[in-house]
């Protein structure tokens, strides 16, 4: 489970201008702005998929679109064999600063996850595996506003395994982390990865986090964004673009792509 | 022997800070006292010179004794509870009111299109202006000052309530959203929590202006309450009673903002807004 289709998706958004004052006609229709532009794509059941892509390029866009916060203006996402119309356990995002509810304690939050089981017990034990398992144990009744950026993140992150989906959508998760914090959750994510085999979507714009991480990396850019790479990544973790030949290789070209260099 | 003399030091250093953290809270409280006490030697001085008789300008001393007159015929309390009481009603009609229509116009965009210039246009119009039509609809008695304070309270706490709900971030319904909560929810776990911070902020303004309106509410139609002590003492050319139902009235109110201050501390979210 967990296989998903991106099906000519277009994306466009209507910019209402407000003109100045004064003008006999204050909202004229704006010009109408294409963010995607006929997007395919396929990621396999179980991939790790890192879009990687200047900011403001769409790429979370596309996330949202797959999550279905948001409607493609033509096109269709499409996630094993039924067209996505709307949000649904079966896809949780992870969102780029914290989706916590601020009111919930870590343990309620994190229940979130588990509502659709009936029985009390089973929810308990899956609410402190999950909270266990992303090392927030003691931390329960904590409120957000209590824990450290990298631990609301690994919040977040039980939260959304407690509801067992099958596609994981992450919107930058190392936002806003302090760098100790950023390979530790870089760590966990990967290695829940390899135990739970869960499709999961990685927007990043950091090249390593996509080469360390990625099953498939995928580059995004242009206006409006198209597809400039798609590349599956067959090297077995731990990983090290240092050590790797090829792997540095790639991590060159795609500084290359994105129009930077690493070497100032 | 050098080690124990930096540790005698950082433990002198340790209560040093300690009488300091002490005699700053002390510092809240006595410092308002002394403007207190000069305020009433001022006052008691100006009494005392000014040449003005106590039945027009009543010394401190003079009040006091009043004050403790309607303390053991026990009219003091008696009015004080009145006006509490209609304070109390007003207040929680409005709030009963206010905020499921603050949410609802906060969070439907046609409906706030639509009420949101009735309420603007309403909301400037004093609650003392509504006093000849509070009487006429609900007669004498408390209905009217109830009335008058629900309109006082009702105004503010409907346009901050919207105005909070339209705030959401709506990463929290998109949250929501994902765990498929239902409307009734999404309102229960998501709005009204969201909101609660600003709305209770509304509250501590509200029944502020609530404690304003019910004096000039007393003054009419009613034969109890704060309102009607200061207008009956007139009356009875009883300025030192005039003075204390104001003090009261003061001291109440100072109250009432303490209690409504300490409603964040009801759940350990409320300690920020979001």
């Amino acid at each position: 489970m967990g296989h998903i289709l991106i099906r000519d998706v277009c994306k466009s958004y209507r910019n209402r201008r407000i003109t100045r004052r004064g003008s006999r006609d204050p909202y004229q229709p704006g010009e109408t702005m294409r963010i995607l532009d006929h997007i395919n794509l396929e990621f396999c059941e179980g991939e790790m998929v890192c879009l990687l892509g200047p900011s403001g390029c769409g790429k979370s866009t596309l996330l949202r679109l797959i999550a279905g916060f948001d409607m493609t203006t033509a096109g269709e996402v499409v996630i094993d064999g039924r067209k996505v119309v709307g949000p649904s356990p079966n896809h949780i995002f992870v969102f780029q600063h914290s989706g916590l509810l601020p009111w919930m304690t870590v343990w309620q939050n994190v229940e979130l996850g588990v509502r659709n089981v009936e029985d009390l017990r089973t929810r308990q034990e899956k609410v402190q595996e999950n909270i266990d398992m992303v090392d927030l144990t003691d931390f329960e009744q904590h409120y957000p506003h209590q824990l450290s950026g990298g631990m609301k993140r690994r919040a977040e992150l039980a939260r959304a395994l407690a509801a067992n989906p099958d596609v994981l959508i992450m919107d930058e998760p190392f936002n806003g982390l302090d760098f100790l914090s950023h390979m530790r959750i870089r760590e966990e994510i990967v290695n829940m990865h390899e135990l739970l085999r869960k499709t999961t979507l990685v927007v990043t714009h950091d090249i390593d986090d996509a080469l360390l991480m990625g099953d498939r990396i995928v580059v995004m850019g242009g206006r409006p964004a198209q597809i400039k790479l798609n590349r599956q990544l067959d090297f077995p973790h731990p990983r090290d673009p240092k050590k790797n030949a090829a792997l540095g290789d790639l991590r060159d070209e795609l500084f290359l792509m994105l129009g930077v260099s690493y070497a100032v | 022997m050098n080690r124990s003399a930096t540790h005698t030091r950082s433990l002198l250093m340790e209560r040093a800070s300690e009488l300091v953290g002490w005699r700053r809270g002390k510092r809240r409280i006595v410092l308002p006292l002394v403007a207190l006490a000069v305020i009433l030697l001022a006052w008691e001085l100006t009494t005392r010179y000014s040449g003005w008789s106590a039945q027009v300008f009543p010394s401190p001393s003079r009040v006091m004794r009043g004050m403790g007159e309607l303390i053991v015929n026990g009219m003091l309390l008696r009015h004080s509870i009145a006006s509490l009481f209609r304070v109390t009603a007003g207040f929680y009609l409005a709030i009963i009111f206010a905020i499921p229509i603050g949410i609802v116009l906060g969070r439907v965009e046609t409906l706030n299109l639509m009420l949101n210039p009735v309420i603007q246009f309403l909301r400037p119009i004093s609650p003392l202006a509504w006093i000849p039509l509070a009487v006429l609809w609900f007669g004498i008695g408390d209905k009217p000052a109830v009335f008058l304070i629900f309109l006082a309270c009702f105004f503010p706490l409907v346009v901050a309530t919207a105005i909070a709900a339209r705030a959401i971030n709506p990463v929290f319904f998109q949250v929501a959203a994902n765990f498929k909560f239902n409307r009734w929810e999404t309102t229960t776990k998501v709005i009204v929590p969201a909101i609660m911070p600003d709305v209770l902020t509304a509250l501590r303004l509200t029944v502020g202006i609530g404690w304003l309106v019910v004096v000039a509410a007393e003054m009419l139609a009613v034969r109890s309450g704060l309102g009607y002590l200061i207008l009956d003492s007139r009356n009875a050319l009883r300025m030192d009673y005039v003075m204390v139902g104001m003090m009261m009235i003061g001291l109440i109110g100072i109250a009432l903002d303490d209690l409504m201050r300490r409603l964040v501390y009801l759940h350990p979210a409320l300690q920020r807004a979001y």
